[in-house]
């Protein structure tokens, strides 16, 4: 168990949902929930889930701290928004979800080897790095994550698409070795910093 | 001067060679025909996209959206900010909203923008192209350039997530969006009538980590197209595009199914349609080649 994760149940105890709407991007509306089930019937992965949102929203209000945070429901959100637009109290789900996600993965609780939790990662420290995304490079970090046989063949099974894309001046080999990247990617990273420092005070994050 | 300007955001998939690099070609051919001036954000950077929420929780998003925000105010003051990518819409208003409506986030955002000697003012509007055609032209206005009609061809208008959901364009409704119908019908195309995978999601970021469960998203979206009769997919957003286009194989490798569905932006539709070479509609980045668009530029 993670330090941040010992310090944040023994602060918050049996009240889940307190925590949850201290530190979870719009926890503060969990609350609002009347369990009507209709974010569950219009996720695309809504069989994918283990949880729906629906069960999710009740389980925190039940205390279900560990079950919630080391689901992979929460990473089966695709963004898709549709829940949002048709919730009758208007509960930022998707938000809620990824914020669930975001804390849960910070605390060392999200699944390990999680896939959508892994390349989400992958994600952002790739645009971090330069700035901007670098395609080709997320890509095969994406492949090789499993190590070097599997990334072999996954990059292989995929060649044909690669080499199509190539074809339609939609992929840039160039990218491997720098490419696309901020002028002042000193300033953006002080930034990120900054902001990732401030937010970690508040959450409980820093360690 | 030209008719009207603005600060343009393009986004990661837009760049040079980068996955939606014909969108980028064909935005420019199109905003040439209505002479529409688009300056880049100078050293713009990346929205952090929705599956940036990871590891990148939510001030730091917002923050680095904010430093867009910033640059465009301080560069090119009074112009809106346009993005081209849904993701890049999204992230960027989203986290405008949440600015706005937050003076605690407001501080600590610009505290983060300090770092970089950058400060936000909230100014400016985040606006999608799309809004920019529909709100700054209108239809009649972006048929009078039509010099190819793109008559007979018939188009599945997919307009999918980000566009639509949770802020959508002005006016549509979140179930049955219709702009993407009147522009095809503005171009003098045929747009198919109850497409009823028009908002379906594609998987987005899912289609790396979940390929299953996103290629089957896809298979409906495709399959519904052709028994709509589509000779082709439209669609607003580059993840939407590159997903249903590129996995068309992958699927066919695995289920048997025979697709070949070209999967255009309306932005290449419209260059076609104002007499546009197949080169300015970036119809040389199809993976799945738009065969009847093809012949509209030789006509």
């Amino acid at each position: 168990m993670s330090e941040q994760n010992r310090q944040a149940s023994e602060r918050y105890r049996n009240n889940f949902l307190k925590e949850v709407e201290e530190r979870v991007e719009e926890g503060e509306w969990v609350k609002m929930c009347m369990q009507c089930g209709v974010c569950a019937g219009s996720c695309p992965l809504g069989p994918a889930w283990e949880h729906s949102p629906q069960k999710i929203f009740m389980m925190i209000r039940a205390g279900e701290r560990e079950r919630v945070l080391s689901s992979d429901a929460m990473w089966m959100c695709t963004s898709c928004y549709s829940c949002i637009v048709r919730c009758p109290r208007k509960l930022p789900i998707t938000h809620i979800m990824h914020g669930l996600a975001n804390y849960a993965h910070r605390l060392g609780l999200a699944p390990k080897g999680q896939p959508t939790r892994d390349f989400a990662k992958l994600f952002w420290d790739n645009l971090v790095k330069k700035g901007r995304v670098n395609e080709l490079k997320l890509t095969l970090a994406h492949y090789f994550r499993g190590g070097l046989m599997s990334g072999i063949r996954e990059a292989l099974a995929m060649q044909g698409i690669g080499k199509g894309l190539l074809k339609a001046g939609r992929l840039n080999p160039k990218e491997l070795l720098g490419g696309h990247a901020l002028k002042d990617l000193k300033g953006f990273h002080a930034i990120v910093a900054k902001a990732r420092e401030i937010e970690d005070r508040k959450k409980g994050l820093s360690g | 001067m030209a008719k009207k300007e603005y600060a343009f955001y393009p986004g990661c998939s837009s760049q040079l060679k980068a996955s939606a690099s014909n969108y980028l070609t064909s935005v420019n051919s199109m905003c040439k025909t209505l002479d529409v001036k688009l300056t880049e954000i100078p050293d713009w950077n990346c929205c952090g996209a929705s599956i940036g929420y990871a590891e990148g929780g939510e001030l730091p998003r917002h923050a680095i959206n904010a430093r867009n925000f910033a640059l465009a105010e301080t560069h090119l003051p009074g112009q809106d900010i346009v993005a081209t990518c849904a993701a890049c819409w999204l992230g960027a208003r989203e986290s405008k909203e949440r600015l706005d409506a937050s003076s605690t986030l407001m501080r600590e955002t610009n505290e983060a923008l300090a770092a970089a000697g950058l400060h936000y003012k909230a100014e400016v509007k985040i606006r999608h192209m799309v809004e920019v055609l529909i709100e700054d032209f209108g239809y009649d206005e972006l048929k009078k350039p039509v010099v190819k009609p793109l008559e007979g061809v018939k188009f599945a208008g997919y307009v999918g997530c980000q566009t639509n959901r949770p802020f959508g364009i002005d006016g549509e409704s979140f179930e049955n969006p219709k702009y993407l119908d009147k522009l095809v019908e503005t171009l003098g195309g045929d747009p198919v009538e109850n497409y009823d995978q028009k908002v379906t999601c594609c998987g987005g970021a899912l289609a790396f980590s979940e390929p299953e469960k996103s290629q089957k998203q896809i298979r409906d979206i495709v399959e519904s197209a052709y028994d709509h009769g589509a000779e082709m997919i439209v669609t607003p957003c580059p993840l939407c595009q590159a997903n249903v286009e590129v996995y068309q194989s992958e699927i066919n490798k695995k289920q048997g199914t025979k697709f070949s569905m070209p999967v255009l932006y309306y932005s290449q539709l419209m260059t076609v349609a104002y007499g546009g070479s197949m080169k300015d509609a970036g119809l040389d980045g199809q993976l799945i080649r738009a065969t009847p668009l093809e012949k509209i530029t030789g006509k």
